[in-house]
């Protein structure tokens, strides 16, 4: 092979420790007693529970449907019972809580009947839709589902297939190459089918000659155009835009992907996935797991998704003097906040970290503006720069500087001789710019619904103005036709203006009122028994004897005579139990 | 001598008129400053400021009419974003109109809701669903945590429950070895 490579700028030579699991094949890690599957697999999207507590479910069977754009099915990794679905901290930075379905394995794995099915015989979408459905995302570590990196954009002709592994002590993709090379080749022509491309190129670091030599093997095998290249081994030539400016050097400038200049990349574990999901119709419900650091028995373990760190700890057998564990490489993994963490799909690697071991950083000086880091940095970026600006909270300004073109790959904090943890600043500015885009994004919500509101408050109003106003309208021409009818008041003041027509409307609900009560007769004053008749005389003869004349019986009320309106005060006395002012009010319109 | 005066004016005259066309054909409509202000503002809409609305407080502060430490939900990010839009000081959030809190949303306890709708009329973001005499409930990812809501209810069965942290939403701290270092 006298392919031209070329280089990436920046870069740090580290001690790779790779030989310590290398080594040993790939084990099946134990099926652990409990499983604890999340729902959510990365920090974008969760998918939506299907199981409950109490069901028998099989292995590979789904219990949790894909949701939204970025998100992919969860399957159960083996037959078993669904204990419950519970709230459960997962293997991410913050130690929060996820939905997880837990499952108590029933030892039997037993498989859900698998459907292999050839790509070429169904339509693209239907082949994406197939990966989304078995679950497969990228295995590097981000966890991107591979269905929409295969979506995204047309014209790519070269899939770049991931064997860098250049992060130190991990060594899961470099035994995959070794012991599965034929099952990354298919699965990397499955790719290069699915996004028409023309051509496949596998980049691995030369600190693998094992794998290089089984791959090259396998590809001599197979009809493909596939072409494995050895590239230098140089941290982190595992970063996307790095090895795609080695293998095909194309520069990706700020703000543009692979697939704008016809490059898509994949990691070997998601070739390998990929080939599994069609082949053999198994969805990605178990992934490889390297187990190293400060441990007794380093090595590469098959692990289903949902086993807890601390049950695979036991096979590795970590030392005595360990302070703790880091998920993921030493240089871009964090410390696990917790050991009953389960695996998940983008888990690569525990690392067992002693103090000898992974000495703790240094208290940091003040930045002496070397420019080491600018020089060690991949992208090309200023990292000092950045480091002020995110230490100040410029965050406009640390945008500016492409904050976000930086991979956190670790290069800088590395090479600082202030032993400034830059990585931690460029890790708090970019959350915090996200959580402000969030709340940008909510206020705006807010503004909107809170005008729309308004708006409608005030239509509201004017409807009902409008509304009233008809009513009124109405009323006032009934009343003109009834202007002939013996009513007195309205016809004194001829409705002008609304107000006059308010007045006329009440005066006539008034004279209503006044001719209601004229008609209505006590009722109780026929055919009354002489006893009765006797007990009334008895009575009206006492209430003469204290002065009290039948007219104004009970008028206590001096209030009555003076009433506003000419119309009340014409009114004759009321009837027990009612006076004319509630009468009337109960009439206005 | 004439000539030139004429020559003057009429220079006089056509730029008067270019710039008179100017301002009509490039009129600015509404006031930048009052949007800018209204795009800091965290459209809580609770009214703490003395202001109906982020909207009328921006403009007051547009006019000079109010300060800009009078909106605790925005807290001091806001203010500090104030400060810099205006060119003006920083100074603390006033006391007099409330305290910054963490942000929290309503939660309307649905077996003791009577469905008297007095939330909904309440809230100024249309963040509450329900109807006469039926079951009210927040939907929480539009309640913007202005509290309008809690002291209308007759029952009181509205409260402010803070919102958790998830997965989607942590941050990474800022990098706790600073206080190691000044200590
Ligand atoms: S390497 Fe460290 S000290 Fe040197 S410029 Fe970068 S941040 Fe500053
Ligand atoms: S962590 Fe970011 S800034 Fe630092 S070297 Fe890597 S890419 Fe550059
Ligand atoms: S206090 Fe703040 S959030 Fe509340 S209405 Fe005033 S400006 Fe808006
Ligand atoms: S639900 Fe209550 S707290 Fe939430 S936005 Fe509406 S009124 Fe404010």
């Amino acid at each position: 092979m006298t392919k031209r490579l070329h280089r990436f700028k920046g870069g740090v030579d580290l001690d790779y420790h790779k030989a310590e699991s290398a080594g040993v094949p790939i084990r099946s890690a134990p099926l652990p007693p409990r499983l604890i599957v999340p729902l959510r697999q990365n920090a974008r999207s969760v998918a939506h529970g299907i199981v409950t507590a109490g069901e028998h479910v099989l292995k590979g069977q789904r219990i949790g449907e894909a949701e939204g754009v970025l998100g992919t099915a969860v399957h159960a990794p083996t037959s078993g019972t669904v204990i419950e679905v519970t709230e459960h901290p997962m293997a991410h930075p913050s130690g929060l809580d996820t939905h997880c379905v837990v499952i108590e394995p029933d030892g039997d794995e037993r498989w859900v009947a698998l459907e292999p099915l050839d790509h070429r015989s169904i339509d693209r979408q239907s082949a994406l839709n197939r990966l989304r459905e078995a679950g497969v995302v990228g295995l590097g570590g981000a966890a991107f589902p591979s269905h929409v990196k295969l979506g995204s954009g047309t014209g790519v002709d070269t899939v770049v297939i991931n064997g860098a592994e250049c992060e130190p002590w991990i060594t899961c993709d470099d035994r995959l190459m070794r012991e599965r090379a034929d099952q990354i080749l298919a699965g990397a022509a499955i790719l290069s089918d699915l996004i028409g491309a023309k051509r496949v190129l596998v980049g691995i670091e030369d600190n693998k000659p094992e794998a290089i030599a089984a791959m090259r093997a396998a590809a001599a095998a197979q009809a493909a155009p596939i072409e494995i290249v050895a590239i230098p081994t140089v941290y982190p030539a595992g970063g996307e835009k790095q090895l795609i400016r080695v293998l095909t050097g194309i520069e990706i400038p700020h703000g543009r992907l692979g697939t704008d200049f016809g490059v898509q990349c994949f990691n070997v574990g998601t070739a390998a996935a990929v080939h599994r999901a069609f082949a053999l119709g198994e969805p990605l419900v178990s992934r490889i797991v390297t187990l190293a650091g400060n441990v007794e028995r380093p090595g590469n373990y098959e692990v289903l998704i949902g086993t807890p760190v601390a049950s695979l700890l036991e096979l590795a057998e970590p030392r005595a003097d360990t302070d703790r564990y880091i998920l993921g490489g030493p240089m871009m993994g964090f410390a696990l906040p917790d050991l009953s963490v389960p695996v998940i799909k983008g888990t690569n690697c525990v690392l067992s970290a002693s103090p000898t071991l992974f000495p703790r950083s240094k208290p940091p000086l003040p930045c002496i503006r070397c420019g080491e880091c600018a020089r060690a940095c991949p992208a090309e970026l200023q990292p000092f720069e950045l480091y002020w600006f995110a230490h100040s909270r410029n965050f406009g300004k640390a945008q500016e500087y492409h904050l976000f073109d930086c991979i956190e790959c670790g290069c800088c904090s590395y090479v600082c001789p202030s032993h400034i943890p830059l990585v931690d600043y460029y890790r708090y500015a970019k959350s915090e710019i996200w959580a402000r885009e969030r709340e940008t994004r909510a206020a705006d919500g807010a503004r909107e619904r809170f005008e729309f509101r308004n708006f409608r408050q005030e239509r509201e109003k004017a409807e009902k103005a409008a509304k009233l106003a008809a009513k009124a309208a109405e009323t006032k021409a009934k009343l003109a036709q009834t202007e002939t009818a013996p009513a007195p008041a309205p016809t004194e003041a001829a409705p002008q203006s609304e107000d006059d027509a308010k007045r006329a409307l009440i005066a006539a609900a008034l004279e209503r009122a006044k001719q209601q009560k004229a008609a209505a007769k006590p009722k109780n004053t026929e055919d009354l028994s002489a006893a009765t008749l006797a007990e009334i005389a008895e009575i009206e003869a006492r209430r003469k004897a204290l002065g009290l004349s039948e007219g104004d019986a009970g008028d206590v009320r001096p209030a009555l005579p003076t009433l506003p309106g000419p119309t009340t005060a014409a009114t004759p006395p009321a009837p027990p139990g009612g006076d004319p002012e509630p009468l009337a009010r109960e009439d206005r319109p | 001598m004439l000539t030139a005066l004429l020559i003057m004016a009429a220079i006089a005259l056509v730029l008067g008129a270019a710039l008179g066309f100017a301002s009509i054909r490039f009129k600015v409509v509404g006031d930048p400053l009052v949007e800018k202000i209204d795009a800091i503002l965290p459209q809580t809409q609770c009214g703490q400021c003395g202001y109906p609305g982020c909207k009328p407080y921006a403009q007051a502060i547009a006019n000079g009419e109010a300060d800009i430490n009078q909106c605790p939900p925005g807290g001091e990010e806001g203010i500090r974003k104030l400060a810099d839009l205006l060119g003006r000081e920083f100074k603390p959030l006033s006391e007099e109109f409330g305290v910054e809190k963490p942000k929290a949303v309503a939660r309307i306890d649905e077996q003791t809701c009577i469905g008297c709708t007095l939330c909904i009329q309440a809230c100024p973001v249309d963040a509450i669903v329900g109807a006469a005499k039926q079951m009210h409930t927040v939907v929480e990812p539009l309640c913007t945590g202005c509290e309008l809501c809690v002291a209308p209810c007759p029952v009181d069965c509205i409260t402010m429950e803070p919102v958790a942290e998830t997965v989607e939403t942590w941050k990474w701290k800022y990098p706790v070895i600073e206080i190691r270092k000044r200590a």
